[in-house]
């Protein structure tokens, strides 16, 4: 096997994603520490303290599914249209439903002690639960394997698709459920029930989730980079070995053959590679 | 445009009359669904009758389901979405034509619904005028979502599984207002929000998909 041609970028790391994240651990720490620091409420007990992450997490998934709409429409738009849309949208897809999946269980858990059910057709949930399959179908699709344009047209295309049926959803699922509950709680706006560290370790959360949504977006991203060159990568190194076997005295294997044309991506493009093989 | 829509639905539509697939195994299929709710409730009426706009709803959306695909399925063969492309159709004409021949068909199958949930679950009918309402607005939101996702998911080879997880989630306000909207024709009970209201909704719901469709329908035919 041949060494490679230039040196592989195997980090995701940069020094701003080292900052992010360093931020993102720090106030997930302190929003853990404020978290477990509350005390527990005379109705809710020790759940109250999910106020901490609950509100957080449901406000980094609603971030995703905008952002993910948002690259979607950047990828879509021609002036604004660049690979790296479609990456952001696909990386904030997989964050969004991990933090969506983590809201409806912390939700959950929440209602089990508090409602003493593990889930009611509250109008929040509905939707939650929702967007979540929403995001799932979105990732499905984007799974397709095809031609990397084509999946960038049809992911994004399927993004705003979905992100168009969120306020319909919205207004649908509120008015069915004219019974659900109050605003409670679990709601950013002061009020006289909640208490003034129940309300900061919930700003706290809000920041930390975001955070670590960011961190964690960026770092897909770059890895979904990385992977795309990778995928070139191999198909350039088997075809340069299988070239040495052909010509083994005359010329020593050469990794990038002549005709090869770098892409953005750094590797060659398979099109042209295969073409001058033939 | 309007007369590329014409066009395309009569094709779709010809298509449907002579191998009658809708007729012969989709509207089977739903009343099927209708006969399975009932063996999996109650044959208590009672039930039925109080759950009869949501199943009715219900088996439209799984009916919705194998339209959609069959109405992608005669864009996707051999060749045939480079010979639409190259034959200079308005994408929104073919959007518009596809989406108004499912609509059609769509109509027909709630007709013959209708008619299922009348006879075996025995509900009487009290306000045709809204419930036909409902049916228009909604048949037109799952036409127009359901085109789109259609072609979306048409020329791959997970479209079987894929397209009921798409689309499912987004059609999912139209079940939950056609299903209100029409609860007080079918069963004659009192609503919370009134049938209007849900009638804005599901009008809301198609035009967003239209809108999106006349303008998006280009690019997605570049894509299959």
């Amino acid at each position: 096997m041949t060494a490679p041609v230039q040196p592989v970028r195997t980090s995701t790391a940069s020094p701003l994603s080292f900052a992010l994240g360093v931020a993102a651990l720090v106030s997930l720490g302190a929003t853990v520490a404020l978290g477990l620091a509350l005390p527990p409420s005379v109705e809710q007990q020790d759940y109250s303290r999910l106020v901490a992450i609950h509100p957080g997490l449901a406000w980094a998934s609603y971030v995703a599914f905008g952002i993910t709409a948002l690259g979607s429409l950047l990828w879509l738009w021609p002036r604004t249209r660049h690979e790296r849309w479609d990456l952001l949208a696909g990386a904030s897809a997989e964050v969004g439903a991990v933090f969506t999946a983590l809201t409806l269980a912390t939700g959950s858990i929440w209602g089990r002690a508090v409602w003493g059910v593990w889930w009611v057709w509250d109008a929040r949930l509905t939707l939650s639960a929702l967007m979540l399959a929403l995001l799932l179908g979105y990732l499905a699709l984007r799974r397709v394997p095809g031609d990397p344009e084509t999946v960038a047209r049809r992911s994004a295309v399927a993004g705003i698709l979905a992100s168009l049926v969120v306020p319909v959803n919205h207004f649908a699922v509120e008015w069915w459920n004219t019974l659900h509950q109050g605003r409670s709680a679990l709601q950013l706006t002061p009020s006289k029930s909640v208490d003034g560290r129940f309300l900061f370790a919930m700003t706290i959360g809000f920041l930390a989730m975001t955070l670590v949504y960011a961190w964690l977006t960026l770092h897909r991203v770059r890895m979904a980079r990385l992977e795309q060159g990778a995928a070139g990568k191999d198909l350039d190194q088997a075809i340069a070995a299988r070239r040495a076997e052909t010509q083994p005295a005359t010329r020593p294997a050469t990794p990038v053959p002549s005709g090869g044309v770098p892409s953005p991506g750094g590797t060659t493009l398979r099109s042209t590679t295969l073409g001058s093989t033939s | 445009m309007w007369h590329d829509a014409l066009l395309v639905a009569g094709k779709d539509l010809r298509i449907e009359a002579r191998s009658r697939v809708g007729l012969n195994q989709v509207v089977p299929f739903a009343v099927l669904v209708l006969v399975l709710f009932a063996f999996a409730l109650d044959p208590d009426q009672d039930v039925l009758v109080k759950a009869a706009a949501g199943l009715f709803w219900v088996a439209v959306l799984l009916a919705t389901l194998l339209a959609v695909q069959r109405s992608a399925g005669l864009e996707s063969g051999d060749g045939i979405p480079d010979a639409l492309r190259l034959s200079g159709l308005d994408p929104a004409g073919i959007f518009l034509g596809k989406a108004a021949a499912v609509a059609v068909q769509l109509v027909v199958l709630e007709i013959v619904l209708g008619v299922g949930v009348v006879v075996l679950y025995g509900v009487d009918i009290s306000g045709i005028g809204i419930l036909a309402a409902t049916m228009v607005a909604a048949t037109i939101g799952l036409a127009a979502s359901g085109t789109l996702y259609g072609v979306l998911a048409g020329g791959l080879r997970v479209r079987e599984t894929l397209l009921p997880l798409l689309l499912l989630p987004v059609v999912a306000p139209v079940l939950i207002a056609a299903t209100r909207a029409s609860e007080a024709a079918l069963t004659g009970l009192s609503v919370d929000v009134a049938p209007g209201d849900w009638l804005g909704l599901l009008a809301a719901f198609a035009a967003i998909y239209l809108a999106f469709g006349v303008v998006a329908y280009g690019t997605l035919l570049e894509d299959s």
